[in-house]
């Protein structure tokens, strides 16, 4: 039986920015009535264009950030308002993972200090500490002699496993992951996606994996969610989200999808517009300035998220 | 009637850096034609960068030595001074970077960019100059342009501030165009526009377009032609067809099967290259690639020569010479 470890309800954030006319702060609404649920040991990849909001929902689950409104509720319990000192014991359970692999690690400390560094914070002894350190550069993938060496001296890859290897001392069960492999060469990228995919068989860890490769996202996940602006519009398996998208969002993302296989070019579809800022957000579906299906009831209507067949989709057009 | 438009003979460029010598570009030799789109690929680090940067007369750095020969419309690019580079660059020859921020002055409108531009290489008037930069800002596709073009980078997204570049690169309606990267700090969907636009102006002027990119899609979508780099060298050069269906250099086989594919089958796992990319400062003796390279052997430790047929095409490795099949 698969069991739920973390429930998303209905979260939303909105950030307050100068900027705004006669002194008013502006209100970026970076996510506005966030769903889902997630299963032990799964992987759920988030997509969508720069700004929709990713790393705001992996920042909020991981509790680095505070959820405006709405619920986290994380094996049972609601984290969402929970104080810092109150999440101290679950930052063990849950970790977070950045996009950068160079500016997320101290350049002055050497790589056994930093894997060790939050072992040392929740009081585990030197002894201990170091015996795991070895033990994790090793499942990463590093060399023993890595730990007394500094960061600069390690390749994006190295790096991307020194923090995977951080992230892993305290035993975790959910990781987040903000782009992990994004700012590394394809060939250093695929022996990343291998780590985590070997990581979470063997330690039956939850991932939450973001990215805005498809190819990447496809590969490490079981599920997907697709963000447009702030929201899901569109949620399922990996197969129904590829194989038969259904939101004209999932449509044209996966459309736009540089493909190295050219013999489907002619179905290329190409979305007219920019991406529309969260502060000027559009009314109705704020998908509506581009969708080449819309229609004039969507700039009024806003299409909830609800179950379409096999999928969850937010689209007034489809039934 | 294929006419080279541009032809790059034993291209090296090296460093001399506290570390010792880099030699970032070794032995490039390559060419281009007229309408034909080139696509460079190779890992970070090997080269692709600083090769174009040389074509174009672009590396100012005291410790770096470049030597070779560049023809461009059968002239040595290499041979020329500063002043006769400026007049060609931007004329017949565009760039387009990774980062459109670079090539933009914070205070300066979009249209003042453009209008510069045309200025530098025509006697046209301001009036003309401005009618001139609408008309480009709306045939790369940005909405608006009599209001866009007082409008400040800034002010533009990140797809606009491309488009902008771009639009700059075409107002002299360029012979070559030569864009490092155009689309990796952008989205999919304003990607795949500007992919688009590039094809589109392709077919209108003839121009050659070399692209520099390290995603294969981009390559697939955009070029006919393609350069593989790895360590400062060309490791294989082919059409794009023949890179997809019959990759020859181990390194190439490698990089198509690390990608992870949408229109293939899932894998529980996928190829990987072993090792870490080449670093230039210490590279193992004879093929670069050969502490990585499944197929690596005895011979490895000298220098592979390029074998290539009448077209420039093929690779750099003792496999092709050997009539070893991997
Ligand atoms: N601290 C903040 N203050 C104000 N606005 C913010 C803040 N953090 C994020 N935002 C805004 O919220 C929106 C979502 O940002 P987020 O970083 O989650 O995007 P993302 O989907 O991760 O994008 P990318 O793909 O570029 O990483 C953006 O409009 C962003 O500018
Ligand atoms: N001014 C410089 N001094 C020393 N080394 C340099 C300089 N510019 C580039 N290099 C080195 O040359 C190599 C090729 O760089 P580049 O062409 O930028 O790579 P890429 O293929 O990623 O575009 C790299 O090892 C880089 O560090
Ligand atoms: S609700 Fe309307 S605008 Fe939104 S995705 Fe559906 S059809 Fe397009
Ligand atoms: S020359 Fe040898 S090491 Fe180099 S790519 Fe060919 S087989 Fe591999
Ligand atoms: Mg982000
Ligand atoms: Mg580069």
């Amino acid at each position: 039986m698969s069991q739920e470890i973390l429930r998303v309800n209905n979260v939303s954030r909105i950030y307050e920015t100068s900027g705004g006319s006669f002194g008013r702060k502006n209100k970026v609404s970076a996510l506005d009535g966030v769903s889902f649920n997630l299963v032990h040991g799964e992987t759920l990849g988030i997509v969508g264009e720069s700004g929709c909001g990713k790393s705001t929902l992996g920042r909020i689950i991981s509790r680095l950030d505070t959820p405006t409104s709405g619920e986290i509720i994380y094996k049972g319990n609601d984290i969402a308002k929970k104080s810092l000192s109150a999440m101290r014991p679950l930052r063990k359970e849950i970790q977070f993972i950045f996009q950068d692999p160079y500016a997320s690690l101290n350049p002055r400390r050497q790589i056994g200090a930093i894997i060790e560094e939050p072992m040392r914070i929740h009081g585990m002894g030197k002894d201990e500490r170091r015996a795991r350190a070895h033990e994790l550069l090793e499942k990463v993938g590093l060399d023993k002699n890595s730990y007394e060496k500094y960061p600069h001296e390690f390749s994006g890859g190295q790096r991307q496993r020194v923090v995977i290897a951080r992230a892993l001392t305290l035993k975790p069960e959910l990781i987040i992951a903000d782009e992990p492999v994004s700012a590394l060469d394809v060939s250093i990228q695929a022996q990343v996606l291998n780590l985590f995919k070997e990581l979470q068989d063997e330690m039956k860890l939850t991932y939450i994996f973001v990215a805005h490769d498809l190819g990447v996202v496809r590969h490490i996940s079981d599920r997907i969610a697709v963000m447009y602006l702030g929201k899901i519009v569109e949620l399922g398996s990996v197969e129904e989200i590829y194989n038969n998208p259904q939101h004209p969002y999932t449509k044209a993302l996966l459309s736009a999808n540089p493909r190295i296989d050219q013999s489907a070019k002619s179905t290329r579809q190409i979305l007219t517009g920019d991406i529309p800022s969260p502060l000027n957000r559009p009314s109705g579906c704020s998908f509506h300035t581009r969708c080449p299906i819309a229609v004039p009831e969507c700039s009024t209507r806003e299409p909830e998220l609800r179950r379409i067949g096999a999928v969850d989709v937010a689209c007034n057009l489809v039934v | 009637m294929a006419e080279k438009l541009l032809e790059v003979k034993n291209l090296c460029v090296s460093f001399k850096t506290r570390k010792g010598v880099v030699r970032a570009v070794n032995n490039l030799s390559f060419s281009i034609n007229h309408g034909e789109v080139l696509g460079i690929v190779g890992e970070s680090g090997s080269g692709k960068s600083v090769s174009m940067s040389a074509v174009m007369g672009l590396i100012k750095d005291e410790n770096a030595e470049i030597t070779g020969e560049v023809f461009f419309n059968g002239e040595d690019l290499l041979k020329k001074s500063d002043e006769e580079l400026r007049a060609i660059r931007g004329k017949d020859i565009a760039m387009v970077f990774q980062d459109p921020m670079t090539a933009l002055t914070p205070v300066y409108t979009i249209g003042w960019h453009i209008r510069e531009q045309l200025q530098l290489h025509s006697d046209i008037s301001d009036k003309d100059a401005k009618a001139r930069a609408i008309e480009l800002l709306e045939e790369v596709g940005i909405p608006d342009p009599e209001k866009r073009v007082d409008q400040y980078p800034h002010e533009f997204s990140g797809g606009m501030r491309q488009r902008a570049i771009i639009a700059m690169a075409l107002s002299l309606n360029p012979k070559l165009l030569i864009a490092d990267e155009p689309t990796t700090a952008l989205d999919v969907t304003i990607q795949a526009q500007i992919l688009d636009l590039l094809e589109r102006l392709r077919k209108t002027y003839n121009s050659s377009i070399i692209i520099i990119t390290h995603d294969m899609g981009v390559v697939s979508e955009l070029s006919s032609e393609v350069l593989v780099m790895y360590a400062g060298r060309m490791v294989e050069r082919s059409t794009k067809s023949s890179l997809f269906a019959n990759p020859q250099h181990p390194y190439t086989k490698g990089l198509m099967n690390s990608v992870p594919r949408v229109d293939r089958a899932r894998t529980s796992r996928l190829e990987t290259i072993s090792g870490q990319p080449a670093s230039l400062l210490n590279l193992p003796s004879g093929c670069a690639f050969r502490n990585r390279c499944p197929s690596a052997h005895a011979a490895c430790t000298e220098q592979p020569t390029f074998i290539s047929d009448s077209n420039g095409y093929g690779a750099a490795c003792f496999l092709l010479t050997e009539g070893v099949r991997s």
